[in-house]
């Protein structure tokens, strides 16, 4: 059996798709990379009105969210991002997925190229049950998936609440905002993305803009 | 709008304003033959133009009353279809140098009484753009809700997108390409080579030598048939099964049960179509280069287009292979349009969008419904 996402994509709304829709401005343009079958993009057209595209690896996704009504292309964040011409976008999602790029670092800078803003979220590695984990058990943990073993789940470059921070800072994106979600995706208070955050955010959304 | 005539509606257009042509010359007044479906809504914003293929015409549905033919994409327009004859008014005409009807090289020269021939101007996709655009005119539609075709009908979606950008709400093309490939114009030079090694084509004017270049013309669709099936589905269909054989035999009669298949399509074709067609047809085909119409580069023809876009491709298709279709939707995206693109696991060939798949009609239900909602036409 393939790894499976603990929290979708599926076809009901995810608590963290509620979170990201929140900071969305009314009627902007958005690209959502990794759409899945297209529910958030949906949740966005209905109740934000905004003018909304997505890019999904998964054909099958692809199939299915078009025939919602959807503007979606069948492509790979990787490689297609770089069609798109600068700043396109008001906003660009990246849900979830960042672990599993072979670059995290050049993928977060064309979000942000082609986008003013970019919301991305990010299953946390540092979270202390993780780190507890590996302490007990000696193996590594498959963040966000279930029936997935070390080598068959996709996280290529699992990073924590910290390392994202950092990794902003070096690019020069600023963090407009930073929320950490419980294991039930609910939205749990820390003040900032710190050591804290880092230790019990299960999960972090980062609404990021560029800086320089 | 009143029923059809049995062999279809024609209408005389450029009387006044003759069509100028990409070669030059001008042509006017010139008959389009075509065909509709549905009824035109009061504010006629809910028009469908159809753009067929190669050797389609604008019998999309019934009976073509010159073949006895079924219409040609029974599966997509209907009533409860993609194309639902009950929501939108369905607009197909026989394209420019076709020979159902609209002016073509078997059609009378008035200039000489006779059949054009090779004096038929040359002519290209974007010409038959623009005489399907008098004939939007003509039926009083300023915008199209949809242009839809696959093959040479999806470059003629690519075109009228390029060409008259306001006038189409949604552009759906389908298994083609922005430019006809070396490989493309290989096949098609072999298929007029082969009409024109027929003794019986006379130098193009055997209508007016009472004969025709059946064998050339029969050769021709031979080939073009096989690249618009897949390996796989060839395989499938015929492996190398034997026709009325049980073993081998040492001749050259029909043997294999594919040899048999292509020569029965190449006979059927010649009933149907016209040689010069054929061979003016795939000239416009091969002479396709959107982005060397426009400066070069691709991205800029779409550039501030309004226009939705579903762009599909199948696994399938060698002919125009995803790869080509994708160079479209980079171009789209280039310019940040609304575009999605769906490629369908199918291994029926380029004649897939002809066929029986259900994940295009699902993807085009799904798109045209959101475009239909946006137009107002579904509330």
């Amino acid at each position: 059996m393939s790894p499976r996402r603990t929290n979708g994509p599926s076809h009901a709304i995810r608590a963290d798709q509620r979170l990201i829709a929140g900071m969305v401005e009314p009627g902007s343009r958005v690209l959502d990379v990794g759409c899945g079958n297209g529910e958030l993009l949906e949740l966005l057209a209905r109740e934000k009105s905004v003018d909304g595209r997505g890019i999904e690896i998964e054909q099958d996704r692809v199939n299915a969210a078009v025939a919602r009504g959807l503007s979606v292309i069948h492509g790979d964040a990787e490689t297609d991002l770089t069609d798109y011409p600068d700043g396109a976008f008001d906003y660009v999602i990246l849900g979830q997925t960042l672990p599993e790029v072979r670059n995290p670092n050049e993928v977060l800078a064309e979000l942000l190229r082609i986008g003013t803003r970019a919301i991305v979220s990010i299953p946390n590695f540092g979270h202390w049950r993780h780190r507890l984990h590996l302490l007990i058990t000696g193996e590594v943990p498959s963040v966000g998936f279930v029936n997935a073993r070390w080598y068959t789940n996709p996280n290529i470059h699992p990073c924590t609440i910290k390392d994202f921070v950092d990794l902003c800072e070096e690019l020069g994106i600023a963090v407009e905002r930073s929320v950490q979600l419980n294991r039930r995706g609910h939205a749990v208070r820390f003040r900032g993305a710190g050591r804290f955050a880092n230790l019990f955010g299960e999960q972090a959304i980062f609404l990021l803009r560029r800086q320089r | 709008m009143a029923g059809n005539a049995p062999t279809g509606f024609r209408v005389e257009l450029g009387e006044r304003d003759p069509l100028v042509l990409d070669a030059g010359q001008k042509l006017g007044p010139f008959t389009m033959a075509y065909q509709t479906y549905g009824a035109l809504n009061a504010d006629k914003s809910n028009a469908v133009l159809v753009c067929h293929a190669l050797t389609g015409d604008q019998f999309v549905l019934g009976k073509n009353p010159y073949t006895g033919r079924d219409g040609w994409w029974p599966l997509m327009i209907g009533p409860g279809l993609p194309l639902d004859t009950d929501r939108y008014f369905i607009i197909c005409s026989n394209v420019l140098g076709g020979c159902m009807g609209t002016v073509g090289p078997k059609e009378l020269d008035p200039k000489t009484g006779k059949p054009y021939g090779l004096g038929f101007p040359f002519i290209t996709i974007a010409d038959m753009v623009r005489a399907q655009a008098m004939l939007v005119d003509h039926l009083g539609i300023d915008q199209l809700f949809c242009v839809i075709g696959g093959s040479m009908g999806g470059m003629q979606v690519l075109e009228w997108a390029v060409s008259y950008p306001e006038r189409v709400f949604t552009a759906v093309p389908i298994a083609c390409a922005t430019y006809h490939s070396a490989q493309n114009i290989a096949f098609h030079e072999v298929g007029r080579q082969a009409i024109f090694a027929d003794p019986d084509w006379r130098g193009g004017s055997y209508l007016a030598e009472d004969t025709k270049p059946r064998r050339g013309l029969a050769v021709a669709r031979m080939a073009a048939h096989i690249t618009y099936l897949s390996e796989a589905a060839l395989h499938e269909k015929f492996g190398r099964r034997l026709q009325h054989r049980e073993q081998l035999i040492y001749d050259l009669e029909d043997l294999f049960a594919v040899e048999s298949y292509l020569r029965h399509q190449g006979e059927a074709f010649v009933e149907r179509f016209d040689a010069n067609s054929y061979v003016y047809i795939t000239r416009a085909m091969d002479y396709f280069d959107l982005a060397a119409r426009h400066g070069g580069k691709l991205a800029e023809v779409f550039k501030d287009t309004k226009t939705r876009f579903c762009v599909i491709s199948f696994t399938g298709d060698w002919l125009y292979p995803t790869s080509d279709n994708r160079e479209i939707v980079r171009a789209l995206n280039a310019v940040a349009a609304n575009v999605s693109f769906v490629e369908v696991k199918s291994d029926k060939g380029h004649d897939a969008f002809l066929l029986n798949e259900p994940v295009m009609f699902d993807t085009l239900r799904g798109f045209l419904n959101g475009a239909a909602r946006r137009r107002g036409l579904i509330r």
